[in-house]
Formats: structure tokens, C-alpha cells, sequence
């Protein structure tokens, strides 16, 4: 029986909804922020003001998004094709391998831009890599993807302290992490563009590979909706039966949709990596991979409410910091639940609000919207 | 004295801008079959979905055994004794059938006590209404028409008084139809009340005692059934005069454009679905396979195309083979010039979610005409879907509307379209009327004997007898996986049914 609720229009499915979401997200934070005696309305003003309020606060929330984005699409492209990769944590783990090993070897040579291209090769080819056992073992062996993906999580953890302690790390050290890269390995910063506006940056880590995140994006809106490839993913992931009938490969389309989105995965090691702390570190990626799952849901899977989801994580996560310094009584933990509130209202509970906006669209303007068929399931 | 089981009085409903329903009056009495007819979206599912709960009605009143009644979800509706088996089965895949019939109705705590008591109970329903179905079968194994048994046992076994059926015989053949009829009679003969939505003329004029029409969403005629007939049924529901019946010419039959050989199909299982199978199809012919469902059809037309990898068997394609056996794949077969049209078009012929352009390429996605490099030419993909909406008359008449939002005449059509158009020399169509209203049958029917007279090779698996019978040059009957008989398109409904029923006749063949 299909749900005979009116359809809205797409200002309204895009852009009110998630905003009525998110605005609920935060009156339930509110409520938790007033549960420990904060005013909520000085702890919204504290995040909105350190994210936004000066250029240092939006420099931060922007490097925080870079990576987001990265894995935002990531999952997305997976999702396109009908396959849940929760291993962009991992396959963003590995490529650090592959960008270390790079940077290693070539900092003290070539310019920062002949080193970054090669680092993106690496990081991308580390995480395809890291996403094509998955892939193999769901197309041949039907393993399941979520499965073996989170598994693959906990093998790259081990591989990368292995790595770190074994040979990337200087010989004499006593941290798991290697040395400082030189300054053919370090990303120019993109401050200049925010400071170009007025706003003053003492020092942040907003870089380049932001650009290269947005250029991303945009790939993969052409790879999704404009090709060849991006077509067969879609039926793959709409209908594995459909896709079988119009002669796709089944093996064929898991296995590059999984490289694809682990490449996009292992992209996301370049930010913190050779943008902000110059070297590879233990458990750089802390998180970020997880966190594009929900930049994806509440993104649509769509690249621009990617994009535009990330630098809400990216603001949740700066301003977030901001908060836990002005309000002692505000820990880091629960940033982490305001957080995990606008991931639940934003992306699990998406469509808890539709039904009543689109009654109430229904009723306001009955012309404007566009009806689903009414399909008589019989005659 | 008759009783009214149901009231329905002055039901409205609408969904934003469309009234599904306008003031409908209906009664239904007591212990009597009543049909309801009506094209897609006239508005006879809503109807039976405010009366199962599935829909509030924004104004009129329920009574149910002269009791207003408050239906606000299915579970009211079943309390007041009114069960509903749906077109599209509700049932768990991969539960047993006895599971599922207890499924929200389980009587204890721990399952295995349910399970226990809901097997006698089972059986003895089985035995009272001829409903045999094995309770320890597994869903998805079963042919539809065991499903849809199983449909009906948990109407039943939940009390049902009341038995909505919406277009039940949709996926049924005549034999498997001719069960159900019996059914609903000896239920009808307990005092039970069914309700049958159907778009078959015939089925209403063979088991109803009244018949409703609907037409846009107004009730437009209740007739006592002996008192009307099918061709003033099908004026009121269309509007319009309708030809019931195609008119073809002489199939003019040319060299052999599709070889079968020996083709053996096995399910997942391992159970000999198709065997040893061999046949032609000449150009300039329709050849129609009949059966009951479930006996090997919907395999053999997957082989055929290679969806479906066979046991054994190859099909010769314009006098060259290609091997079923391997890797056969759809793409190869499409590119020596087999079309196909598959049986379930929801799920394998259309993308639902895609826009009508992208599914107007589906299988055909590879041909540089809709391709830049390795990219789509979105202008070519719209413009050639833009000339098929024309040309077949699909509506709306938009090619950027999601599929899931045209009738299922439409997107039937949107198939057709597809494989017709790319000017294939084999056709294979699948039910090519399934869930389809009495207009888009006749403009298919018709497109179906035009590719003919072009000198295409047509196959058509139907499980409606009467499309088969009145579009095919040459009929094959299969039965339990193997073809049991030729005959021509004068054969008579009787003779075919023995075959089908896998009856040995031999008066039928003189």
C-alpha cells in the first residue's frame, strides 16, 4: 500500500525538514543543558558564537567539516549502491599508512604540491584497498558487508600500531606516531581566504584539502547521477533483481562501488594528517569515519546536503569545544550527547516529522503539491 | 430476512487535491458474494482500506451488523470480524506457512504452544473449505496461488465473518481460480460475507450475486448480477464502449526466430522446475504458453533470458545458439535481439524509485545512443523517453516523474515501450496484463499482435486464458515443468483446461 501522503515541494523536503528536525534536536539539548543547571540559550549562543563568531572559531568548524565531508560521501557512495560501508573508519585508518609512507619519503624532495597529489594517490589506493576484501567477500562469498567492515575496523587499529611502532615511527622514540613531516609534506592553509573578510585567525588548521573535498563532491554527484557506472549503481542498489536483469554484474558493481567509497574513506586521512599535525599519528581518525554516516543520512545522500551536514558536524564539534571551556558543568561528554541528539533527530528519526508537514502542506496550499498516485491496487 | 453485514454511508476521502472517494453509499448483505469493479484508481482500494482501517474516511459513517462502527486500524477491523486478503500478500518470506498464520495471533506466550494449537486448528480449516496448503512449507517456496491459500487460512483462522479479497485471481490460473470460487461458495454457503474487487468481468458475472461499479472515485451502479451484463459492466466502469475481444488477422509465420533445446531448470532448492523443454517460435507468430502458475513458466522465461541460470539447455537466436548453462547473461542475450518483458515488473522490469527516462533505459543503458563517453546523455535518455510517452500513450505524460507514481497500466507500458522499441527480432512478454485496467489491455493487446504482423517472433506466458487464447497463433500448455501439448487459438477453454490440470485427454486432442 504506498502512503498516500501528499508530496512536498523540494524547498520543503530539503531544506524545512532537516530544519525542523534539527531545531527540535536542539530544544531536547536544551532541556539536558538546563538538567545541570546551564541556561540553554547562553549554551546555544556559547557553540553558535565559537563555531561562527570569529575567524578562528570558522577556520576550526571548516577543518573539522573537510574530514566529514570526505567521509559523508563515502558512505553515500556505498549507499548509492545499496551497501551499508560502516569501514570508513578503518579504510581512512590504512591510508595513513599510505600517506605516512609517502610523505616520509618524499618531504625532504618535492614541493608540497607534487607530494600531495602522490599522498592522495596513496591514502586513496590504501583505502580502496582496505574496502575491496569486504567487497570481494560480500560479492562471491555474500559475507555480510556490515559485518566484515566493522570487523576490518579493528584489523586496520591493529595494523596501524603495528606499523607505527614497528617502522614509521624515528628509530630512538618513545611515541607511536612519526616524525614531524617537512614542509614538502605540510598543506598550505586556506586561513587567508577567511581573513580576506575581515575575520583574524591567530593560527588554524584549515587547509587545502578542504578544496579537494569540495571538488569530491562534486565528482561524485557526476559519478552518481551523470554516468554510466552511477547508473548501474543505483539500480544495484534500488533492486538487485532489476540490476540482474538489465545484465549488471552483481560482482562487478559491489566490488568498484566498495573502492570507490573506501578511496573516498582513505581521502579523509589527508586533513588531519599532512594539514594539521604534520605527522601520523595513533588514532588520528578518531571517529570522523562513524561520524559520515550521519553526515550522509541527514545529508540525503545527496553531495550538497553533504557538504552542508559536515559543516554542521564541523560547528557541532568546534563550538562544541568552545561550550565544555565557557561552561565548566558542560563536559566533553555532553557535547557528545547533544551531539548524538542531533544525529538521532536529524538521521534515525528523519521522517518523524514529514507526515505532519505534508498534512499540513496538503491543507495549506492543495495545488502547489504534488499528489502521489492514488494506485488502485487492483482493476 | 436480508441483513446488512456492512453500511458504508456517505464515505469521503481524500488525499490532498484527489477524492479518492465521493459520497459512497454502499450495503453489503449478509452471506452474499458482492463484487466491486472498477479501473485503477477508481477508488475501490481506498474504499476497502477504510473499511480494513488502513484509512480514516474524512466524513460518512461505518456499521457493521447495523452498529456504527469505529474502525481506526486493522485490529478494530478484525475484532469486528472483517478479514482482508490483500493483492500485494502480507507474509513473511521465509516463515513457515503456519507461522505466519499465527503471526499477531499467537495464542501463548512461548511459541511452540501457539504453534501447537494453531496446527490443529489449521487443519481443521484446511479440511472444512479445501484450503490443503502444507503448514510446514516455507513461503517463498510455494507458488503464488498456495500464498494467497495462505492469505485467506489467517483471515479465517483470526474469525473472519467478513472476507474482503482485493483482485484475488490476479495471479491465479483459471484451475486455481475455479478452487478459490469454490471456496468463497462453501464459505458463502457458512453465512460468511465475501467482498471481491476485481477488474474480471467474467469472474464477477461467475460467483457474485451483486456487483457494485466504481468510476473516479463515485459509486456509479450497484446491479444484481443476473441482471446485468459484461458489457454493461464495462461501459460503466470505462465510460466508454470497450472491445473485449482483439481482432488479428492471419499470422503470416516465417523462419524459426527462437529455438528452445532441452532446456532443464532447477530451483534453489533442487526441484526440477523446467524439463528438458524444447520449442519454437517462428517469425509473424505469437506462440502463448498457458499453465497454472507454479508450474515451471516464470523459470522457463527467466532461463530463456537469462536471468536464471539453467541445468541444461541452450536457445538458438536467429540461428545461433547461445548456452544457458554458463554465465548466460541478460546483456548478451538483449544484444542479439531478445527482448523481454518480465512477469514482475515492480521488482525486476522497473526501478521504482528511478524517473520514468532512467527506467526507459534499463537494460539498454550500454547503447551509444544514450551514452557520452562514459557518461549519460541525459538530453538523448529524456528526448527518446519523451517520443516513447508519445508514442504509447503513457500518462502522465512526464518523464521526470518517479516511476512508483504511474498505474500499473502505465508502467507496464513504460516496459513495453523499452523492449518494443529497440526494435528487437524476439519478444518475451510475462503476464503482459498483470494488475492492468480494461483500457491499457487493449492498447497492449494490440501493440503485441502490430510487432507480430512486423515479423517478430512473440512468446507471451500468461496465466489468463483468455489472453492467451485470444492472442496466440499456436498455444503450448505447460504442466509440472514440461510442455504437455500444442494447440491452435481455436482450442477450447475446456480442452486446455484438462492439459493445464495435466489430464491425459484424448477426446480433447480429437
Amino acid at each position: 500500500m504506498s502512503m498516500p501522503y501528499a508530496k512536498l515541494p523540494a524547498w520543503a523536503d530539503y531544506g524545512l525538514i532537516p530544519v525542523i528536525n534539527l531545531a527540535v534536536a536542539f530544544v531536547v539539548a536544551g532541556f539536558v543543558v538546563l538538567l545541570v543547571g546551564e541556561n540553554p540559550f547562553r549554551a546555544a549562543a556559547v557553540l553558535v558564537e565559537g563555531a561562527f563568531g570569529r575567524g578562528q572559531g570558522i577556520a576550526f568548524t571548516l577543518f573539522y567539516a573537510t574530514t566529514f565531508i570526505f567521509s559523508g560521501l563515502s558512505v553515500a557512495v556505498a549507499a548509492h549502491c545499496g551497501l551499508f560501508n560502516i569501514g570508513g573508519e578503518g579504510q581512512g585508518y590504512i591510508a595513513g599508512l599510505g600517506i605516512g609512507i609517502v610523505c616520509l619519503a618524499f618531504d625532504s624532495v618535492l614541493p608540497w604540491w607534487l607530494t600531495f597529489p602522490l599522498a592522495i594517490i596513496a591514502a586513496a589506493a590504501m583505502g580502496a584497498l582496505w574496502a575491496l576484501i569486504p567487497a570481494y567477500l560480500q560479492a562471491k562469498r555474500g559475507s555480510h558487508i556490515v559485518i566484515t567492515t566493522i570487523m576490518f575496523n579493528f584489523i586496520a587499529a591493529s595494523v596501524m600500531v603495528y606499523a607505527l611502532v614497528g617502522f614509521l615511527k624515528p628509530p630512538g622514540s618513545m611515541a607511536p606516531q612519526t616524525r614531524t613531516f617537512l614542509e614538502g609534506a605540510q598543506l598550505p592553509k586556506l586561513n587567508w581566504v577567511i581573513e580576506l573578510f575581515g575575520a583574524k585567525i591567530r593560527s588554524a588548521p584549515f587547509n587545502i584539502s578542504f578544496l579537494l573535498a569540495l571538488a569530491m563532491a562534486f565528482l561524485v554527484w557526476v559519478l552518481i547521477w551523470r554516468t554510466r557506472l552511477g547508473y548501474e549503481m543505483r539500480t544495484y542498489g534500488h533492486s538487485s533483481k532489476a540490476a540482474r536483469y538489465a545484465g549488471i554484474s552483481e560482482t562487478r558493481i559491489i566490488i568498484i562501488a566498495m573502492m570507490i567509497s573506501g578511496a573516498l574513506a582513505g581521502m579523509m586521512a589527508l586533513n588531519p594528517t599532512m594539514g594539521d599535525q604534520h605527522n601520523v599519528a595513533l588514532e588520528f581518525v578518531s571517529g570522523a569515519g562513524f561520524v559520515g554516516i550521519a553526515v550522509a543520512l541527514m545529508g540525503r545522500l545527496h553531495p550538497v546536503g553533504i557538504v552542508l551536514a559536515a559543516i554542521l558536524f564541523g560547528m557541532l564539534y568546534q563550538g562544541g569545544a568552545e561550550l565544555a571551556f565557557e561552561m565548566p558543568a558542560i563536559s566533553r561528554d555532553m557535547i557528545v550527547i547533544i551531539q548524538g541528539l542531533v544525529i538521532l533527530f536529524a538521521g534515525a528519526l528523519e521522517h518523524m516529522f514529514r507526515p505532519y508537514v505534508q498534512a499540513l502542506f496538503a491543507s495549506l496550499s492543495p495545488r502547489s503539491v504534488g499528489i502521489e498516485a492514488i494506485k488502485g491496487k487492483g482493476a | 430476512m436480508a441483513q446488512a453485514a456492512i453500511e458504508l454511508i456517505g464515505i469521503n476521502k481524500s488525499f490532498g487535491a484527489v477524492r479518492a472517494n465521493r459520497d459512497i453509499n454502499l450495503e453489503i448483505v449478509r452471506g452474499t458474494i458482492h463484487g466491486i469493479v472498477g479501473e485503477n484508481g477508481a477508488g475501490k482500494s481506498t474504499l476497502m482500506s477504510i473499511l480494513y482501517g488502513f484509512y480514516q474516511a474524512d466524513s460518512g459513517e461505518i456499521r457493521v451488523g447495523g452498529q456504527p462502527a469505529s474502525i481506526k486500524s486493522p485490529n478494530d477491523a478484525i475484532a469486528l470480524g472483517i478479514g482482508m486478503v490483500h493483492q500485494h500478500f502480507m507474509l513473511v518470506d521465509n516463515f513457515t506457512v503456519l507461522e505466519n498464520v499465527i503471526l499477531g495471533a499467537e495464542s501463548d506466550a512461548l511459541l511452540k504452544k501457539s504453534i501447537a494449537k494453531a496446527r490443529s486448528e489449521l487443519e481443521r480449516l484446511e479440511r472444512e473449505y479445501g484450503l490443503e496448503v502444507d503448514p510446514d512449507a516455507i513461503i517463498e517456496e510455494l507458488p503464488v496461488g498456495l500464498q494467497q491459500r495462505v492469505e485467506i487460512l489467517k483471515a479465517l483462522y483470526r474469525g473472519a465473518e467478513i472476507l474482503i479479497l482485493d483482485e484475488p485471481t490476479g495471479v491465479l490460473t483459471p484451475a486455481e481460480a475455479d478452487h478459490l470460487f469454490r471456496i468463497l461458495r462453501q464459505l458463502k454457503e457458512q453465512g460468511k460475507t465475501i467482498v471481491l474487487i476485481t477488474h474480471k468481468l467474467r469472474e464477477i458475472m461467475a460467483i457474485t450475486d451483486t456487483v457494485s461499479v466504481m468510476r473516479q472515485g463515485t459509486m456509479v451502479a450497484t446491479r444484481e448480477t443476473t441482471k446485468t451484463t459484461v458489457g454493461e459492466l464495462a461501459e460503466l466502469m470505462v465510460g466508454r464502449r470497450v472491445l473485449l475481444r482483439v481482432e488479428k488477422g492471419e499470422a503470416e509465420a516465417g523462419g524459426v526466430k527462437l529455438a528452445v533445446k532441452n532446456l532443464t531448470v532447477k530451483d534453489s532448492r533442487g526441484v526440477t522446475m523446467v524439463d528438458d523443454v524444447s520449442f519454437d517460435v517462428r517469425a509473424g507468430e505469437i506462440v502463448g504458453i498457458a499453465g497454472v502458475a507454479g508450474n515451471g513458466q516464470s523459470e522457463m522465461l527467466e532461463a530463456i533470458s537469462g536471468i536464471r541460470r539453467a541445468v541444461s539447455g541452450s536457445v538458438m537466436l536467429d540461428g545461433k545458439p547461445i548456452d544457458l548453462t554458463g554465465a548466460a547473461d541478460p546483456g548478451e542475450l538483449r544484444d542479439r535481439g531478445l527482448a523481454h518483458v518480465p512477469e514482475d515488473r515492480h521488482h525486476v522490469g522497473l526501478v521504482l524509485a528511478f524517473e520514468e527516462n532512467e527506467n526507459s533505459i534499463l537494460g539498454y543503458h550500454d547503447d551509444p545512443r544514450y551514452l557520452k563517453g562514459p557518461f549519460l546523455d541525459i538530453d538523448a535518455i529524456r528526448d527518446d523517453a519523451r517520443d516513447k510517452i508519445t508514442k504509447y500513450d503513457i500518462r502522465p505524460a512526464d518523464c521526470r516523474l518517479k516511476t512508483a507514481n504511474f498505474s500499473g497500466g502505465n508502467q507496464q507500458k513504460i516496459v513495453l515501450a523499452r523492449e518494443m522499441e529497440q526494435d528487437p527480432g524476439v519478444l518475451i512478454v510475462g503476464q503482459p496484463t498483470r494488475g492492468v485496467d480494461v483500457g491499457a489491455i487493449e492498447f497492449i493487446h494490440k501493440r503485441l499482435i502490430a510487432m507480430r504482423d512486423q515479423g517478430k517472433a512473440v512468446l507471451v506466458v500468461s496465466v489468463e486464458l483468455d489472453e492467451i487464447r485470444s492472442l496466440s497463433d499456436r498455444i503450448l500448455v505447460m504442466f509440472a515443468g514440461r510442455i504437455v501439448g500444442e494447440r491452435g487459438p481455436e482450442a477450447t477453454e475446456g480442452e486446455l483446461g484438462l492439459l493445464m490440470a495435466g489430464v491425459e485427454h484424448r477426446e480433447a486432442a480429437e
